[in-house]
């Protein structure tokens, strides 16, 4: 199979291909978009400490809290 | 034995301790998926003989399926998180819920664009009101639904519990998807490989086919802990975990 055989996937190229390139970009978002998120809630929080905001006191070991 | 699982679902229920394990194990699931989407795609795009009814169209499968499995799975465990909150109060619960939500409606959303880029050079046409099709949509909406209603509810433990019940409720959507094809007349086809006798489709495909839908599975399981600790930062901001966590 020549690389051009390949791309044009039997003349279906246009499906094939638009249906890997939309999972392709769902899964990168998926990945990238919470990844930034935690980092930037990371941040937020360090900028907040830093300044030496109290915190309001809550529970926290508990799983029902 | 149970006490040991009780144990273990306790612990597990701790945000804080959930938080670090998610962190240890990403990069781990990281380098699995990586293997596994490769391996899946080698196979489905390269190993996998043409199809000798639809050509080289129905390589679309191997994302096409995976895509609709995940899109049930995912649905499946929400509602059991729905029962978790209902029955044990257990935060992370609401947390995982609520973060699986924005993943399935993903996949969902994928199984029915890769459906339709099949069905048009297949059945003629990208879209058809029939039950497989249709059941699939109204599992979308079923998605959407319950992340306006997250996020509509301010207070986050109200808006867990409304959740769980919109999951367990739309539960009955799931068995109706997988059947469907088998209760109605449908364009769509016929399960090749969720049944109980032989998978009706050779092993050269079926093998591509299983190892993406476990890439897809570790996926969500990534995304998901991901999502997961950046929820569990901003709702325990308040704690003293999070300030020396921050701190350090």
């Amino acid at each position: 199979m020549s690389l051009s055989e390949f791309f044009n996937m039997g003349g279906y190229a246009v499906f094939v291909w638009s249906s890997y390139g939309l999972t392709l970009v769902l899964l990168v978002l998926n990945w990238f978009l919470p990844y930034q998120q935690h980092k930037q809630n990371l941040r937020k929080l360090t900028r907040q400490y830093r300044s030496g905001q109290p915190r309001q006191e809550t529970r926290s070991n508990d799983s029902r809290s | 034995m149970f006490d040991w699982f009780v144990k273990w679902f306790h612990r597990m229920g701790s945000p804080p301790h959930f938080y670090r394990f998610a962190g240890r194990w990403l990069p781990w699931l990281t380098a699995l998926f990586t293997i596994l989407i490769i391996g899946g795609l080698y196979g489905g795009l390269i190993l996998a003989p043409t199809d000798y009814q639809q050509g080289e169209s129905y390589r679309i499968i191997f994302v096409h399926v995976p895509a609709a499995w995940m899109s049930m799975f995912i649905y499946m465990v929400m509602a059991a998180c729905g029962v978790i909150i209902l029955v044990w109060r257990m935060k992370l619960a609401e947390i995982v819920l609520s973060c699986s939500a924005p993943i399935g409606a993903s996949f969902t959303f994928l199984a029915l664009v890769t459906g339709s880029l099949w069905g048009k050079p297949m059945w003629g046409t990208y879209w058809v009101w029939d039950a497989r099709l249709t059941a699939e949509l109204i599992l979308l909406f079923l998605y959407l639904g319950i992340m306006g209603l997250y996020g509509a509810i301010d207070d986050k433990r109200v808006a867990g519990r409304a959740v769980a019940i919109l999951a367990i409720v739309g539960m009955v959507n799931i068995p109706i998807i997988h059947y469907s094809v088998e209760w109605w007349n449908s364009l769509h086809q016929g399960p090749t490989v969720t049944k109980f006798d032989k998978p009706s489709i050779v092993w050269s495909m079926l093998w591509p086919l299983l190892v993406m839908a476990l890439a897809f599975k570790v996926y969500f399981v990534i995304s998901l802990f991901q999502r997961v600790r950046a929820e569990i930062l901003h709702r325990e901001r308040n704690t003293r975990w999070v300030e020396e966590l921050v701190k350090s």
